[in-house]
């Protein structure tokens, strides 16, 4: 017996494993998605300093230029500079470079805005449908009203409805969003209730909106960075479709679908219309789902499975 | 006695990839011969899995490998055998049996399909021979109607059924050796007695080898004619079950078989302290027949339960799975709402109280569960745990950890421990923890769920002494649900036997085990494996 009456109270040293959030940034999709996305971010961020010219300004005297052809434009100032049309001009004669510069901030503004919103507001219903039973149906159940309503659809109707702008297509984008990341939050929530330590919290007197602030809450963070990364390219790439066919930002906005949009007439003609801003788009959602990818195997090992 | 069928000499398993140790299993030494059972006793970590998964050949790759000895089968070496040649082997000269029945079947092929498997591999029986042969496998296990059973799915069979179907699975062949890595843990005591004694039965009817691996020196008393016992991936003791069982050598072996809780229950004083606990006409309904569902089931999981708590008294509530006993404590601790009747706490009727109104009365009643894995929230440190309660309650911070480095005294861990995170401790360190984060509330009532059954013996000896320590210590009434016969016997002053929602008997732990009057009470006893051993003494 004498073993049983001496108690264990030293505590064992645990072997220092790297955190998540080392491990993240030591995922080589990570590092290479975040790169490019940093590359865009600050291309957005610093256009009028990449010898851009207003990417509204029209020229109807160079009109249609090849790529590296000389053009002369007219500077916010009013005076005239001639200057190096890098990506060409389009069917008006304004710079295509100057127009896929720009069009970075729109893209990344709506990318970001639609999975902040959509994380905060899916959050917020997840975590209510999740906990109160009595909640849950009827919520669930708008919400699938919701996930019912394509984005285009929303988008025509909201265009229609108000003036075209990036609010009505941050929303029309936002809202179909929602649904999936409440269901998301909802599933974690279900299992994350029965867990002995929320039962023990409870028996604690926690409150119930600190209960599900410091037990429940925390869980989900991993998973919605992840899908917070995936909603983001799709919103991105849903913004060029939407512009593309015209319902989307007003068209003297340069973003990536619009330039697109502008040269898919005389596409077989003059390609460089699309290829430029296509390119760009098409990296930059490459970029941000390599980092998705990167961040759901490190931080959320559980999801990758599923996935 | 006859060649062995299994001869283990030498065994070292390596793990690769750091912790704690390098050797799952070092220079282990084993021998099962023809026609006996070998008991592998150790607790968790000893090895006793990893040396099961060495002999099949299915240690998992990567993680675990063997670095020397060699293992033998009637003789052969299957130490460098192919993948290929020991597939040939498995199943046919041996075979095993899981713990989970349900996790080890595959759930959406029919049961006599997956017995027919490794006929249909080893065999060149056609479908009706196959069929023949499974029917027969099934009546010698004692399956009921094997011609209807043969096409059930492993959902609509018993965890009994499941385990005879493994058997069967197992033993359609009739390997040589038969491994079975604690195939009774899963189950019910009284169920755990029938598969027991089926072993027994199957195993002398071919003569059959038999590496039986368990943690419970009841199952070992039970079915063992050699006993090995492991520590640390070395075996400590071997020899025949009345040697090792009355006669250990080792001190390892005594310690263990001490904290082995013994079947009598000691003498009480019956407690005069206050009633803090009633409960009276305790009902909790699952399913609701409703206008929508009129066939719906509706399932009576506490059924009309009366019973009473003192301050300084222990209650235990014992009965199988699916006996309601942690619905009853889940309802006393209103984690769930009971559906009908009076529970009072300190005198005050606390049923059907929503949960604005129950907030400020938590205080007063406290649970430890059995998961020390899960009970803690990984992401908040230990102090953060302790101090959440009383912080609730309007206790300031610095009072709060004042009392929390107190209880940690209290529950023999060091202060120091406060900061640190669950993950860093032991499941019985972590059972401690619970204990300290429910005194920290200054409860009178403390309802222990099963808080001992996810722990090695020797730990579990160790939690149910400071459990008694602090009931003193607080004067607490302690709500004690446990399956384990044997811990009840010692921790409860008084029984509550359950069954099917019901309470079939109450009464002084003394005399429930003295003179079982129910029949189920009854059941239960005899099925109490090692029920007449007293470990480590010589009687």
């Amino acid at each position: 017996m004498a073993e049983l009456t001496t108690i264990e109270s030293t505590v064992p040293a645990t072997a220092s494993r790297p955190t998540a959030s080392t491990r993240a940034l030591r995922h080589p999709g990570v590092v290479a998605g975040g790169f490019v996305i940093l590359a865009v971010v600050l291309i957005g961020l610093l256009a009028p300093w990449l010898g851009t010219i207003d990417p509204t300004a029209i020229n109807p005297a160079a009109r249609n230029r090849l790529p590296g052809m000389e053009i002369s434009m007219r500077t916010d100032t009013g005076e005239r500079v001639r200057m190096v049309a890098r990506f060409g001009t389009d069917s008006l004669g304004r710079d295509i470079y100057s127009r896929v510069v720009y069009g970075a901030r729109v893209s990344l503004l709506i990318g970001i805005a639609v999975a902040v919103i959509s994380i905060v507001a899916g959050l917020f219903v997840g975590l209510l449908a999740g906990f109160f039973r009595w909640l849950d149906a009827v919520l669930m159940r708008i919400m699938d009203g919701l996930m019912a309503i394509p984005a285009i659809l929303l988008a025509i109707a909201m265009v229609s409805l108000f003036r075209a702008g990036v609010l009505a297509v941050i929303a029309a984008i936002a809202v179909p969003e929602i649904p999936r990341v409440v269901r998301l939050v909802r599933s974690i929530v279900l299992g994350v209730r029965e867990e002995p330590y929320v039962e023990a919290a409870v028996t604690l007197g926690t409150p119930t909106a600190k209960l599900l602030w410091r037990h429940v809450l925390p869980n989900t963070i991993a998973p919605l960075i992840v899908q917070g990364t995936f909603t983001c390219a799709s919103a991105i790439l849903v913004e060029a479709i939407l512009s593309f066919l015209g319902i989307g930002v007003p068209p003297e906005v340069p973003t990536w679908g619009n330039i697109m949009a502008e040269g898919r007439q005389v596409f077989s003609i003059y390609p460089h219309n699309i290829i430029y801003p296509g390119v760009m788009l098409a990296a930059t959602i490459l970029a941000v789902n390599v980092l998705g990818d990167g961040l759901r195997d490190t931080l959320d090992p559980k999801m990758a499975k599923r996935v | 006695m006859s060649a062995p069928v299994l001869e283990i000499s030498d065994l070292t398993v390596a793990i690769h990839g750091g912790g704690d140790r390098a050797h799952a299993v070092q220079g282990i030494d084993l021998v099962v011969g023809a026609n006996e059972i070998v008991c592998v006793v150790g607790e968790s970590g000893s090895g006793k899995s990893v040396t099961a998964q060495a002999v099949m050949g299915l240690l998992p790759k990567g993680s675990l490998s063997v670095k020397s000895g060699s293992i033998r089968l009637q003789g052969t070496e299957l130490g460098h055998k192919s993948q290929a040649e020991l597939r040939a082997i498995r199943g046919r000269q041996m075979a095993m049996v899981f713990q989970e029945p349900m996790t080890a079947l595959n759930p959406v092929e029919r049961v006599g399909k997956q017995i027919a498997e490794s006929l249909e591999i080893h065999t060149t029986l056609d479908a009706g021979g196959r069929r023949e042969r499974v029917l027969e496998i099934m009546r010698a296990v004692h399956l009921p109607d094997p011609e209807q059973m043969i096409d059930a799915y492993p959902h609509q069979l018993s965890g009994g059924q499941r385990q005879r179907i493994m058997i069967a699975t197992a033993l359609v062949l009739d390997p040589a050796l038969l491994i079975a890595d604690e195939p009774t843990t899963a189950l019910d005591v009284t169920t755990q007695a029938q598969i027991l004694s089926l072993i027994r039965e199957m195993q002398a009817r071919k003569k059959t080898g038999v590496l039986f691996i368990t943690h419970d020196f009841g199952v070992v008393s039970e079915i063992a004619d050699r006993v090995v016992v492991m520590q640390f991936g070395r075996v400590v003791e071997q020899g025949a079950r009345e040697e090792v069982l009355r006669r250990p050598k080792e001190t390892y072996t005594r310690m263990l078989m001490a904290a082995v809780p013994s079947m009598i229950p000691p003498k009480r004083a019956p407690a005069t302290g206050a009633v803090t606990l009633e409960t009276t006409n305790l009902h909790k309904t699952y399913g609701k027949r409703g206008f929508w569902q009129p066939r719906a089931r509706v399932v009576n999981a506490v059924n009309d339960v009366t019973l009473e708590v003192r301050r300084g008294e222990t209650l235990g509530i014992v009965g199988e799975s699916g006996s309601g006993k942690s619905t009853v404590a889940r309802c006393i601790a209103r984690l769930v709402d009971p559906s009908s009747g009076r529970i009072a706490i300190e005198g005050r009727d606390i049923a059907l109280l929503s949960e604005t109104q129950m907030r400020p009365l938590r205080r007063g009643v406290q649970m430890v569960f059995q998961d020390p894995y899960r009970s803690l929230n990984p992401r908040r440190t230990v102090a953060e745990a302790i101090i959440e309660g009383p912080m609730n309650f309007g206790v300031s911070r610095e009072a709060a950890l004042k009392r929390a480095r107190q209880l940690m005294a209290t529950v023999h861990l060091s202060p120091d421990a406060l900061e640190r995170y669950p993950h860093q401790f032991s499941g019985g360190q972590r059972q401690r923890i619970c204990i300290a984060r429910a005194l920290a509330m200054e409860p009178y009532l403390l309802i222990g769920d099963e808080p001992v059954s996810a722990l090695d013996v020797s730990v579990q000896a160790q939690v149910l002494k400071l459990l008694d320590e602090v009931r003193r210590q607080f004067d607490l009434a302690v709500l004690f649900i446990t399956h384990d016969l044997r811990v009840a016997a010692q921790v409860c002053d008084r029984l509550a036997v359950m069954q099917k929602g019901v309470i079939v008997e109450q009464g002084a732990t003394a005399d429930v085990f003295a003179n079982p009057k129910h029949a189920y009470t009854r059941a239960l006893f005899e099925a109490a494996p090692g029920r007449h051993q007293e470990f480590g003494r010589d009687d």
